[in-house]
């Protein structure tokens, strides 16, 4: 392996249906279609060298997803990333490619920020529980994970959340049909908070309870800025220009 | 008239379903054309799930011929689960197409492959969710065709009331033909509705069109005769054999999925078509003859679907991949191409023979020797007989012995339970040859670190096979001679551990067994069986005994007949079999002396490679065997 390759990518519209492991099959294959160099461990399976950071959720969009390819020969960024977004399926759309320069991409990914669409809500309504959430100190809240039943702080984590101005057509239903968005910014942390966890939290405050699912988008996922909000990870990569 | 996309009403169903992601279509290398621009317009669909139904070879070829045809369209669709049945049941949302998800009944035709006949009961789920009338005889100018094709369509007649027509064959060109009949009375301005452009279709001799044929019984039951219902309908109709394969090279763009499925590999088919003549193995007798793709086109279609789809799994698919006359060359041929690029070879099907071995060492070059599989089908010599599959247990220890000795650790065998004239000592001698192939491969080894798997499964009568005319064993013997197979296997103190073995309850294919070699009358059970709630057949999961038996006592109630008289009872010789009228082009007479042969334990030869033995298919099909060598070999491919 002489390079490693660090990959923005974003999952859209019905694509965001995909899993993370439908993902990583339909990455290999792309990889593949595209000719690109990529390195295989070694053993019984050899399995290429791509890594996944931060993976979304299914049913999540996602405008900032991150992967890491290790090449066994050195690539032009640019063109790769032209290559393997045409060798992917549209709806999984390669934004930016880097160099990387260091091991510390996951590290890096420090938070993310979070659209909600919730079609049929009231913007009052919803004001009024964001309210009640951001005041309150703790927000417990109980997930079926991997582990089994974990109770965890849904509160801490969330670093900003405001209801958008302006209401926005939700996909599916007629134009006039209400839709609030809701914005957040969530540091990430162990036990994963994850926004149906901060929709949970709204409930548990004030009985906020959207009738139809949430359209949710990751919007960015980076290092935390003195604002509260993440930065591109690859500003360091970047550092001294693309080669 | 356009239709509108259903997707807006089905995503917010979406998040509530198990894998979604299966529902929303834009695979790599599928199509969706303009709608208007079409004039012929089809849905294929697999009757199962998504990740059973997408790799499936026969809709993936005809879904790319269809679209190449400039004035047709063709888009997917699949059974939907039980989740998503109930969420569009609740929101009025209509079966769809996966491609454009526009609604399967706006199609001109539905088109339905059935690789099994437990795939029936979603075919009613996904009439009833298009709002298409169950009964053909219901149907409109409004709804579309429903057309059935596959293996299982060589005895449409349990689901003939479900259905306006059937194929029997290769569907590559009829398909086309087909869109062409409908292509020019949609041009006419479609006169006399859909009843005239089915007699267009049944006038062909190629299409068969169940309501155009009445049926009549003995008062015991028994079919008396078959016959057309009015003129200018032919009184047999035959299989459709596509002779070169070289000229249809597909699938050109094979389909990706993001869902996972069965098959994460592209598939090529090498040949069509089996000689070998094994008596249960429905497969081989209505796909002959034998017709090789070459070893050229077979090496440019590897290369160009691995360029489309990027897999790094190649099968090479038949009935008997070795068999083709130039598997060598084709297995060394790819190994040295792919060799270094991680893309894997696989050659599923294949007959017990040393030859295999240097195959499958040309297949596993990259080091990976993990198990091979090997189908001798009957467990004695006297029953490999009955069945005509031509193996012996010395063939068999002499390939494993190899295998094992070449550095494979894992055997896997194949049998069947419930063969005609099979008696108790037959399937007990499965274990003994288990424990004869461990023994050899410690010996060749010099190690105990080699295994063994004995897979089995129950053995079910098919129509146009020499066991077409055979008694069904009963599930409660079946079961039976698995237990004391199993009992034998786990209580050998030697070999028991090295021996691995998986088999299946017998009640599902006595279900198999009504539903192959139904007739008319077997429509009821299984709509009464959908009725109450059947669904998913083939999973064991979905799957229930208590219900088929329970809405097949109800349905068949004034009938002379049951599910025994379906299964295990013989039939006499010149009894009409439900799909005497539908034809093969496989010799009655033959078909007759090759089951007395088999219970006399006479073999027959492959007439690949011996004398014809007059199966009758070539004569009646005006069809000829069509085999290599062309003593070409394939040459490396140059990396740019």
């Amino acid at each position: 392996m002489v390079q490693r390759l660090r990959v923005r990518y974003a999952k859209r519209g019905r694509l965001r249906f995909t899993s993370h492991r439908d993902i990583s099959r339909a990455v290999e294959r792309a990889v593949r279609r595209a000719d690109i160099p990529v390195a295989y461990s070694a053993g019984f399976s050899p399995h290429p060298k791509i890594s996944y950071a931060g993976a979304a959720p299914t049913g999540v969009a996602s405008e900032a997803e991150y992967l890491e390819i290790g090449v066994n020969r050195p690539c032009d960024p640019h063109r790769v990333r032209a290559d393997l977004d045409a060798s992917l399926p549209p709806g999984l759309d390669v934004l930016d490619v880097v160099e990387a320069r260091d091991s510390g991409l996951a590290d890096r990914l420090e938070g993310s920020a979070w659209e909600l669409r919730l079609p049929g809500v009231d913007p009052e309504v919803a004001a009024k529980a964001v309210e009640a959430f951001v005041t309150a100190d703790r927000v417990e809240v109980e997930r079926l994970t991997k582990k089994g039943l974990r109770r965890f702080d849904a509160r801490e984590a969330v670093l900003s959340l405001a209801v958008q101005e302006g209401a926005a057509r939700a996909a599916g239903q007629e134009p006039d049909w209400p839709c609030v968005i809701l914005r957040m910014v969530v540091r990430h942390a162990t036990p994963a908070v994850r926004p149906d966890d901060v929709l949970t939290g709204l409930r548990l405050v004030a009985g906020f309870a959207p009738l139809s699912p949430p359209e949710v988008t990751r919007l960015a996922q980076g290092p935390l800025d003195a604002t509260g909000e993440p930065a591109d990870p690859f500003d360091f990569d970047r550092v001294g220009g693309n080669r | 008239m356009s239709v509108e996309s259903l997707f807006p009403r089905l995503e917010p169903l979406l998040p509530k379903v198990q894998k979604p992601i299966q529902y929303v279509g834009g695979e790599l290398n599928s199509t969706v054309k303009d709608w208007d621009e079409a004039s012929v317009r089809w849905a294929l669909m697999y009757p199962d799930a998504y990740e059973v139904g997408l790799p499936n070879q026969g809709v993936q070829i005809l879904y790319e011929i269809l679209n190449d045809l400039p004035d047709t369209m063709a888009e997917r669709t699949y059974a939907v689960w039980p989740d998503l049945e109930a969420l569009m049941r609740a929101e009025g949302v209509p079966q769809f197409t996966v491609d454009a998800h526009r609604p399967v009944r706006a199609f001109d035709v539905l088109g339905v492959s059935f690789s099994t006949e437990l795939g029936y009961t979603n075919l009613l789920t996904a009439l009833d969710l298009a709002g298409i009338p169950l009964e053909a005889a219901e149907r409109t100018d409004e709804d579309p065709i429903v057309l059935a094709g596959g293996h299982a369509a060589f005895n449409p007649e349990p689901i003939a009331e479900f259905l306006d027509a059937a194929v029997l064959g290769d569907g590559e060109q009829i398909a086309i033909a087909i869109s062409e009949v409908i292509r020019e009375w949609k041009g006419e301005g479609s006169p006399g509705g859909r009843d005239e452009l089915l007699m267009r279709l049944a006038s062909t001799g190629g299409v068969y069109v169940p309501k155009f044929y009445d049926v009549e019984y003995h008062p015991d039951g028994r079919i008396m005769r078959v016959v057309p219902n009015r003129p200018g309908v032919p009184t047999r109709i035959f299989k459709h054999t596509v002779m070169d394969l070289d000229e249809w090279p597909y699938p050109k763009k094979p389909l990706v999925p993001l869902a996972e499925t069965v098959h994460e590999r592209f598939s090529v088919e090498i040949f069509r078509g089996c000689t070998r003549g094994c008596r249960f193995c429905q497969a081989g007798m209505i796909t002959r003859p034998v017709r090789e793709r070459s070893i050229t086109t077979i090496g440019d279609m590897v290369e160009n679907g691995i360029r489309e789809s990027g897999f790094n799994e190649v099968g090479l698919l038949s009935l008997s991949s070795a068999d083709h006359s130039e598997i060598g060359d084709v297995a060394k041929g790819l190994a040295d191409r792919y060799e270094g690029t991680n893309t894997s070879l696989s050659l599923p099907s294949t007959r017990v023979d040393a030859f295999n071995i240097d195959l499958a060492n040309e297949f596993s070059r990259n080091g990976r020797r993990s198990g091979l599989t090997f189908a001798p089908e009957g467990g004695s010599e006297r029953m490999r007989k009955v069945i005509n599959k031509m193996v012996t247990e010395e063939d068999l220890i002499r390939t494993v012995t190899t295998a094992y000795s070449q550095g494979w650790r894992q055997v896997k065998l194949y049998f069947m339970c419930g063969l005609p004239t099979e008696e108790d000592v037959d399937v007990l001698g499965i274990a003994d040859l288990a424990k004869k192939v461990i023994r050899a491969g410690r010996e060749a080894t010099g190690s105990r670190d080699v295994r063994c798997t004995v897979s089995i499964g129950g053995f079910v009568p098919k129509p146009h096979t020499p066991f077409q005319w055979a008694a069904q064993c009963d599930h409660e013997t079946v079961d039976r001679r698995l237990r004391e197979l199993r009992d034998e296997l786990r209580g050998d103190k030697e070999y028991g551990r090295a021996i691995g073995y998986r088999y299946h309850d017998g009640k599902p294919s006595i279900v198999e067994g009504l539903l192959s070699r139904g007739d008319r009358r077997v429509a009821r059970v299984i709509r009464a069986v959908w009725e109450g709630g059947g669904r998913f057949d083939g999973w064991s999961e979905h799957f229930s005994y208590d219900r088929w038996r329970q809405a097949a006592e109800k349905a068949l109630a004034d009938e002379p007949v049951d599910v025994d008289w379906y299964t295990t009872r013989e039939r006499e010789e010149h009894e009409v079999l439900p799909w005497d009228h539908l034809d093969a082009g496989l010799d009655r007479e033959w078909l007759w002396q090759d089951w007395q042969d088999a219970k006399g334990d006479v073999e027959v030869e492959d007439c690949r490679w011996t004398p014809c033995y007059d199966c009758g298919v070539c004569p009646t099909m005006g069809t000829e065997i069509q085999i290599g060598p062309t003593g070409k070999k394939l040459l490396p491919l140059t990396v740019i």
